[in-house]
């Protein structure tokens, strides 16, 4: 009753090519995106714009960037927190060598280093498929962390290894650095990832995207109907490898604010895999429920027993937090292997028919 | 906390039941208020009788469940409420991972001296000490998490942090000047902050990472009879692959070229449970000393493997994050000779420590062994709690007796002087030495002393070492000077 498509007629093509074709998802979206920009500033405090807000929408952003990989063009990746690092380095060393440079600016060419880097660890995945192209992109991730950890160059030699966000303004607002407001680090965040993200789910639709699906499902038939498949899986590294030096990037300087390599360990990875298994393979929804997931529940599970009323030994909270979220995780595989996205189609389709199924 | 789990449970289920009576009360009430004809009053006392027995079966059952779970966890029912006139201190603990062996004494300490305080003298100066518990496993990222948490806290905010990890202090280095609150990293965290003018907000006395490197050279000059005979001589660092861990790496290296040994830098990566290949590295380099900067884990793991290609114990040093009873006691016999840096007293035998067993544990030795006490890192952190609160009384002679703010705190931690009189006053005389914190020193340089596991217990070993202090000083400032460039800080003049 309330979401169906009967009676939408599109009369020219734009607009039967739209993203989102059906109004009510549109509006959905719209909300969403206003809330997000002009309501959660205001309301959220800083804990939750700080703790919650910016890490999901950055894991967002890499999620959508390692589902471009994983879920679309079907190239198994664990090298997420390498080339989350290589973003991240590429960025300090960047802006301390050209303070003026406009630090977006710096995100995106740190993106483009981190592209190139993904370009080059992508090249065995003509060779090598599935879990096996699995294991050789860890050999990424250890090299890169060993290597930032090792070359005492990438972190202009201080004697901790540690890299630091210096205070970065535009249009005279700090928005990286200590001085730089949550609100302000949220709505960069924010821009940066609604951009990506219209960008990713427009890239999918198009021509690169069906090829990458085509790859995906069966190389040998994608092939014999003309698609090449070394520039298209290398293409899919390069532009994942982007999205994930861009999260990286920001993790530093719009999340964190200093960091070492422990940061990008195999943990986020893996963290990142599993926002993309959970959320849906093959979705970009699907990779901001997964990040989500990942990201909100352990906080929400964290903070839970206080809001009822309850306080109990910290060590406690913690190893029932570990249970909860590992029992959810296997949960929702079960319930739907398919991920979180999964269901949104479902409750989707059930919603057409609402109220009367048949 | 297993051992609060009788108390809690026979505190918590009156309480429980109280509360489910009352909302049995609530409705009752509210449901005869609707009816006010007789014959719907009789009607309603039955179904009150009938819900009043599945309410009583339902409250029978819930009971039953929150006491299993209670018997099993210990969860306290209480949820700690702040006063006006209270100081809240943040705890970021790591009681659960890899670092739990670190983290739960450390936890432990603050908890009971803070407790302590509050029940024998009523707070510092009547003011109570609150605070509150965070798990951060040792995590950066949660540790963030539990600052951002924890920062607004109390009726003044955080009166000051206690990361108790190098990595989380990196991250609110930066943090501490924009919400003013002050960091006191006791001996660990970022080194340059010994620089006051350069971190205003950031403290670490009474001794750095660099100065305790230095120190340890000089302890081994003295036992190799003299600086020149650390010529020719080779030495191994062995640390973890972080922050922390390479801190000490380049005052190393400066007195390395200073005194002519031959330095081995070792990398362990994190957790640090893995080291075959670095003690393999080490059986042939036949290095004469090997000092090691772990934490967690990676110390036990250190010590076995040390114990198992059967280095010469006594020439194996750790810092003094890598010298607590939980280090030592997983290798057994192996760990006999391992020695330590340390900056107090390992034993327990002060009147401060019978004070806590009177005012915390009511007299109950049993009780507070389990709860980690006289460990060295329990110890250790008895000594920080000690400098958070002589802080906070330092600040109050200024500011009155009242919950401070955060920035008055800091003025309070520039400002401490704890005095050989004033040790004494507290029933730490010999514990600790006294220090002297002023606006350009945050660090000041106090000595350490090196202790030595018997086998059963801590041993002093050694005098007090001083470090070298011309050789660390200025690459202080310098490194100070290099971060103020970096992120545009204009150095106060002090």
């Amino acid at each position: 009753m309330l979401y169906r498509e009967t009676g939408q007629f599109k009369i020219s093509y734009a607009a039967d090519q739209s993203v989102f074709p059906i109004a009510q998802d549109r509006w959905f979206v719209s909300l969403i995106i206003v809330v997000a920009i002009f309501v959660i500033p205001v309301l959220a405090s800083e804990y939750l714009l700080q703790a919650v807000m910016i890490p999901l929408l950055i894991f967002s952003l890499a999620a959508i960037g390692l589902n471009l990989l994983v879920g679309y063009a079907g190239q198994l990746s664990l090298g997420t927190g390498g080339f989350m690092a290589v973003g991240a380095y590429m960025t300090y060393k960047l802006t301390t060598a050209f303070p003026d440079i406009n630090i977006i600016i710096v995100f995106l060419l740190a993106g483009l280093i981190a592209a190139f880097v993904g370009l080059i660890f992508g090249i065995p995945s003509l060779r090598i498929k599935g879990f096996y192209l699995a294991v050789a992109t860890l050999a990424s991730q250890f090299f890169l962390l060993w290597m930032f950890n090792k070359v005492a160059w990438f972190y202009n030699y201080n004697s901790s290894g540690t890299i630091t966000a210096p205070p970065r303004e535009m249009f005279g607002v700090v928005i990286t650095g200590p001085m730089a407001s949550a609100e302000t680090r949220y709505l960069v965040t924010l821009f940066i990832v609604i951009i990506f993200a219209f960008i990713a789910k427009n890239l999918v639709r198009g021509r690169l995207g069906r090829s990458w699906m085509a790859v995906r499902d069966m190389d040998i038939a994608a092939e014999i109907i003309g698609i090449r498949p070394f520039q298209t899986k290398l293409i899919a590294f390069a532009v994942s490898s982007f999205y994930c030096g861009l999260a990286g990037a920001m993790m530093v300087f719009l999340w964190l604010g200093s960091a070492e390599t422990e940061a990008f360990s195999i943990n986020e990875s893996f963290n990142v895999l599993f926002m993309i298994i959970i959320g849906g393979l093959g979705s970009i929804l699907g990779s901001f429920l997964g990040a989500t997931f990942i990201v909100g529940l352990p906080i929400f599970l964290t903070n839970a027993p206080q809001l009822v009323g309850l306080s109990m030994p910290i060590d406690m909270q913690k190893h029932i937090e570990i249970m909860m979220f590992g029992s959810l995780i296997i949960f929702f595989l079960i319930v739907e292997p398919h991920g979180l996205a999964r269901l949104w189609q479902i409750l989707k389709e059930k919603l057409r028919l609402w109220p009367f199924p048949y | 906390m297993a051992d609060f789990e009788r108390e809690t449970t026979s505190m918590a289920i009156p309480l429980l039941k109280r509360r489910l009576i009352l909302i049995e009360e609530l409705q009752l009430i509210d449901e005869v208020n609707c009816h006010d004809s007789l014959i719907g009053q009789k009607t309603l006392i039955i179904i009150t009788k009938t819900t009043g027995r599945y309410f009583k079966m339902l409250r029978n059952l819930i009971l039953m469940l929150l006491g299993a779970v209670i018997g099993i966890t210990g969860v306290v029912a209480t949820t700690p409420v702040v006063e006006a006139d209270e100081q809240f201190i943040p705890m970021l603990v790591y009681r659960t991972g890899p670092y739990a062996p670190s983290g739960i004494p450390v936890a432990n300490g603050f908890r009971d001296y803070y407790t302590m305080i509050n029940n024998r003298d009523g707070g510092i100066n009547g003011v109570k000490i609150t605070f509150e518990e965070c798990e951060t496993e040792y995590n950066t990222k949660l540790g963030v998490e539990c600052y951002e948490k924890l920062k607004n806290k109390g009726s003044t905010g955080a009166s000051l942090v206690n990361p108790f990890s190098t990595g989380i202090t990196y991250q609110l280095i930066p943090k501490a000047s924009v919400d003013e609150v002050p960091i006191l990293s006791m001996g660990y965290g970022r080194t340059a902050a010994a620089d006051g003018r350069v971190f205003k907000w950031v403290f670490n006395f009474p001794t750095t990472y660099w100065s305790q490197a230095s120190a340890f050279i000089r302890y081994v000059a003295q036992q190799e009879g003299g600086e020149k005979n650390l010529k020719g001589k080779k030495i191994a660092h062995v640390y973890h692959n972080s922050a922390y861990g390479k801190e000490a790496n380049p005052t190393l290296q400066a007195l390395s070229k200073k005194y002519g040994y031959e330095l081995v830098l070792l990398a362990v990566d994190h957790p640090g449970q893995e080291q075959k290949a670095t003690w393999l590295q080490i059986r042939r380099a036949k290095p004469d000393w090997v000092f090691m900067s772990g934490w967690g884990v990676m110390n036990q793991v250190a010590i076995k493997e040390a114990a198992s290609i059967r280095y010469p114990m006594d020439h194996f040093v750790g810092n003094w994050w890598s010298g607590s009873d939980a280090d030592v006691v997983p290798a057994a016999a192996g760990a006999k000779g391992y020695k330590s840096a340390t900056f107090h007293s390992p034993t327990s035998d002060y009147p401060v420590h019978s004070d806590i067993i009177k005012h915390v544990y009511g007299g109950d030795m049993s009780k507070a062994k389990k709860n980690s006490f006289g460990e060295v890192l329990y110890n250790r952190t008895i000594v920080n709690a000690m400098f958070a609160v002589e802080a906070i009384r330092t600040a109050q002679a200024k500011y009155g007796n009242r919950a401070l703010t955060g920035a008055e705190v800091r003025w309070g931690l520039e400002n401490l002087n704890i005095t050989e009189n004033r040790l004494k006053e507290m029933g730490m005389e010999g514990f600790t030495k006294p220090v002297k914190v002023s606006c350009s020193d945050h660090e000041t340089g106090g000595p350490i002393i090196i202790q030595q596991w018997d086998g059963s217990k801590w041993n002093i070993v050694s005098d007090w070492v001083s470090p070298i202090r011309e050789v660390v000083r200025p690459m202080v400032e310098k490194a100070a000077a290099a971060y103020a460039t970096e992120n545009g800080i204009k150095p106060r003049s002090c």
